[in-house]
């Protein structure tokens, strides 16, 4: 059975498709932040895989996969930062509760 | 000096203020005198021909703005006979008021008032503008100054600003001098649209042939400004003709600052004022500045000779009407306030009844003679009531009576200047009184039965003050409290000074000095000039007027008694109109809050608050309500947007699909 590119595009779509769904459902900021990473990951996948079958000399999907994967690193120490801060006032982490600055 | 007391006043011990505040004045007064003294003796040709006729002098003219090739304003200073005469009596009078305020200002303690070092710097800017008045080249730069003496006076009036009845005091005279400034604006506006000049030598004076800036005064220019108007397409406008409103309007700028009825409301409330104030601004100066404006432009007034009509009837209306006044005041400062009113009135007469036939237009040489004599005498007795003021912390001369034996200067100076308003012999007032009495007498009999008995008047209500404060039983002197006593020398000095002034000054020749086109009136002049060129058969009547109202006035007030009483009761409704003044201030009362604010303010305000506020708010609640009820889509949840975007990115795909497919 040959490695087509389906067998890396199909896993990295019910990866994505998993984010949206917890991104949407999930009512806890951290599930929330787990589910914009998962995205994230799919996405790379994508890059690496189309790189590699597409274009198979060159390297630049690898790169660019590279900085987004420091990205998402930087992002989410900031998001749990974030969220560290928001427990420490308001004692949850749930996205409905947190309404102060609303309006 | 203004500048430098204001800018550094608060610094300055309050001494030092007065004192350079002071010093200034002397030097400029100092100057005065000397421009003045060469302007009249030197027989300089820029100042006056070989026949004697004297010339109107620019000594320099500098272009301040220029707007366009024709149209510019320029600051100058124009040396004439008026303008040297006012320089001196300005300068004169504003020197003792600074000197006086020094005494003036303080307790019997010593202790400063507050704000003293700005009462000079005010003071000092009052100066400046009145100068830069006198001296102005054209009627623009006049304008410029006339309200910067208005200003200033608004802001000495209302020196005690912690006091509400200065505060509206100062208020209404500048209100009401400003709606006379409007007419003045647009007499100045129509006047030199039609002759693109503002300069006072276009429009009075030719130049003199071989002088770059010496003008004669001269009926042909004043006669062709008058054919310019006759040229132009609206000749007439409402009755009158377009030069008549433009000298009328003129003279309403005049009539605001010289308080004449029916602009007159302001004077006697500018008296909250600091005494030495109302000496040198509502007494000697300022309110004369409208005489000055009409003198200025007087070869105008004589080609319209309904203007002058109208001055006339204006001036004796006045002059009769504040001296009935004057009779029933209680308020020391408020008796002098009418009788200035009065007194200005007569000037105003005595211009508009001068006419060059008869006698060389005396009347103008008379207005600018009273004028002069005046400010002295006047800022005199406003002196001395600012020293019994002082004295008795009271404005009221009931408070007073019998103060003869107290203040022995003050009683003396105060006398001198009762006998010079009411025109006795020797005294300054007498001589000039007497030249407008002879001018109105050459110009109608009615206008001088009517000003003699206003003069008649004047000796009145002079000597009934005059008795009421310093004779009568004197009122016992509290316990604690010190006796009213003379007052220090910075203040009896000016009283002394300004007495000897009312003393002699009636015998100067002003008939050769001041006339209105320089031509001297008399061949040759001494000391006793005035006297033996007196008309006496006027003379002889004012004279007899005036001591006929002496002696009732003696009688009726010289002693406690009851026949003031009696006269009150006899005209009671007379004197009710008199003491409320005619009711002026209740009828500008009328007319502005209920005629103006109810009939023109309130719909207006009502227009303003509820169409005009009401779309606005109509619109703000608008926006309100749209934004209230849709704020619910902007929730915060990014879940609820991820959603919708993503339901709308499917859709668009499927869209894009279907429409690929």
């Amino acid at each position: 059975m040959e490695l087509t590119i389906l067998w890396y595009l199909i896993p990295s779509l019910i990866m994505f498709c998993c984010g949206v769904y917890g991104f949407i459902t999930r009512k806890n900021m951290i599930a929330i932040l787990i589910s914009l990473e998962l995205m994230i990951n799919a996405v790379d996948i994508n890059f690496v895989v189309f790189n590699r079958f597409l274009f198979p000399g060159e390297l630049e999907g690898m790169f660019f996969t590279l900085f987004a994967i420091a990205l998402a690193a930087a992002e989410t120490a900031l998001a749990i930062a974030i969220i560290i801060n928001i427990f420490r006032i308001a004692q949850k982490v749930d996205v409905d509760d947190v309404t102060k600055m609303k309006y | 000096m203004f500048l430098f007391l204001g800018l550094c006043g608060h610094k300055m011990k309050h001494s030092v203020a007065g004192i350079l505040g002071t010093l200034g004045m002397g030097v400029t007064m100092t100057l005065a005198y000397i421009t003045a003294f060469t302007y009249f003796f030197s027989g300089n040709p820029e100042f006056i021909t070989a026949e004697g006729t004297r010339l109107q002098s620019v000594l320099f003219n500098w272009e301040w703005l220029a707007f366009t090739d024709k149209l510019s304003i320029h600051l100058g200073f124009l040396l004439d006979p008026i303008s040297a005469l006012l320089l001196v009596v300005i300068t004169t009078i504003s020197f003792m008021v600074h000197l006086y305020s020094n005494g003036y200002m303080r307790d019997h303690h010593g202790v400063w008032e507050t704000g003293f070092q700005r009462f000079y710097a005010f003071l000092s800017l009052f100066s400046f503008s009145m100068l830069g008045l006198v001296v102005a080249t054209n009627i623009f730069q006049m304008y410029i100054f006339w309200e910067l003496v208005g200003a200033s006076s608004y802001l000495l009036i209302g020196f005690y600003y912690t006091k509400p009845s200065a505060v509206s005091a100062s208020k209404k005279a500048f209100i009401v001098t400003r709606f006379a400034d409007l007419g003045f604006l647009i007499g100045i506006l129509i006047l030199s649209y039609y002759t693109g000049t503002f300069d006072f030598a276009n429009f009075t004076s030719t130049g003199v042939e071989g002088m770059t800036n010496a003008y004669q005064i001269s009926s042909a220019t004043a006669q062709s400004v008058l054919k310019t108007f006759a040229e132009n397409p609206v000749p007439v406008f409402m009755g009158g003709s377009v030069l008549t409103w433009a000298l009328v309007l003129i003279f309403m700028g005049g009539m605001g600052k010289s308080a004449m009825m029916p602009l007159h409301i302001w004077l006697p409330d500018a008296m909250e004022g600091p005494t030495p104030v109302s000496a040198l601004i509502h007494a000697a100066t300022m309110v004369v500045a409208g005489v000055y404006l009409v003198a200025r432009l007087f070869p105008l007034y004589l080609m319209e000779e309904t203007a002058l009509d109208i001055i006339t009837v204006v001036g004796a209306l006045t002059a009769f009407y504040a001296a009935m006044v004057a009779c029933c005041q209680v308020d020391i400062k408020r008796v002098l306030a009418f009788s200035t009113i009065s007194q200005i009135a007569f000037m105003m007469v005595s211009l508009g009844v001068a006419r060059p036939e008869f006698h060389h237009a005396v009347g103008y040489m008379a207005s600018m003679f009273h004028l002069f004599t005046h400010a002295m005498f006047k800022a005199l007795l406003f002196l001395c009531a600012g020293a019994l003021i002082h004295a008795i912390g009271s404005n009221d001369y009931t408070a007073m009576h019998g103060l003869r034996k107290h203040m022995p200067i003050t009683h003396i100076t105060f006398l001198v200047g009762c006998l010079a308003i009411a025109g006795i012999i020797p005294f300054a007032g007498f001589f000039s009184k007497d030249e407008i009495l002879t001018a109105v007498f050459g110009h109608s009999t009615f206008w001088y039965i009517w000003m003699s008995a206003v003069a008649g008047l004047t000796a009145f209500y002079m000597f009934r003050l005059y008795y009421l404060i310093f004779w009568w039983k004197e009122h016992k002197v509290p316990e604690g409290h010190h006796a009213p006593h003379d007052q220090p020398w910075t203040m009896t000095l000016p009283l002394v000074i300004l007495a000897l002034i009312s003393c002699v000054a009636g015998f100067v020749p002003m008939g050769n000095l001041v006339t209105w086109n320089g031509q001297p009136m008399f061949e040759s002049v001494n000391f006793f000039t005035n006297i033996s060129e007196l008309n006496w058969s006027v003379a002889a009547v004012s004279l007899a007027v005036a001591i006929v109202a002496i002696v009732i006035a003696t009688v009726m007030y010289r002693k406690e008694n009851p026949l003031p009483a009696k006269m009150k009761n006899l005209f009671p409704r007379l004197w009710t109109w008199c003491f409320h003044r005619f009711y002026w201030d209740e009828l500008y009362q009328f007319i502005t809050h209920k005629i103006i604010f109810g009939l023109v303010s309130k719909p207006i305000a009502w227009f303003d608050r509820h169409i005009i506020d009401g779309s606005m708010d109509g619109m703000a609640w608008v926006t309100n309500r749209v934004s209230y009820a849709i704020r619910g889509l902007q929730s915060g949840s990014i879940q609820f947007y991820v959603w919708i975007y993503l339901v709308g990115a499917l859709l668009l795909g499927g869209i894009t699909a279907i429409c690929l497919i």
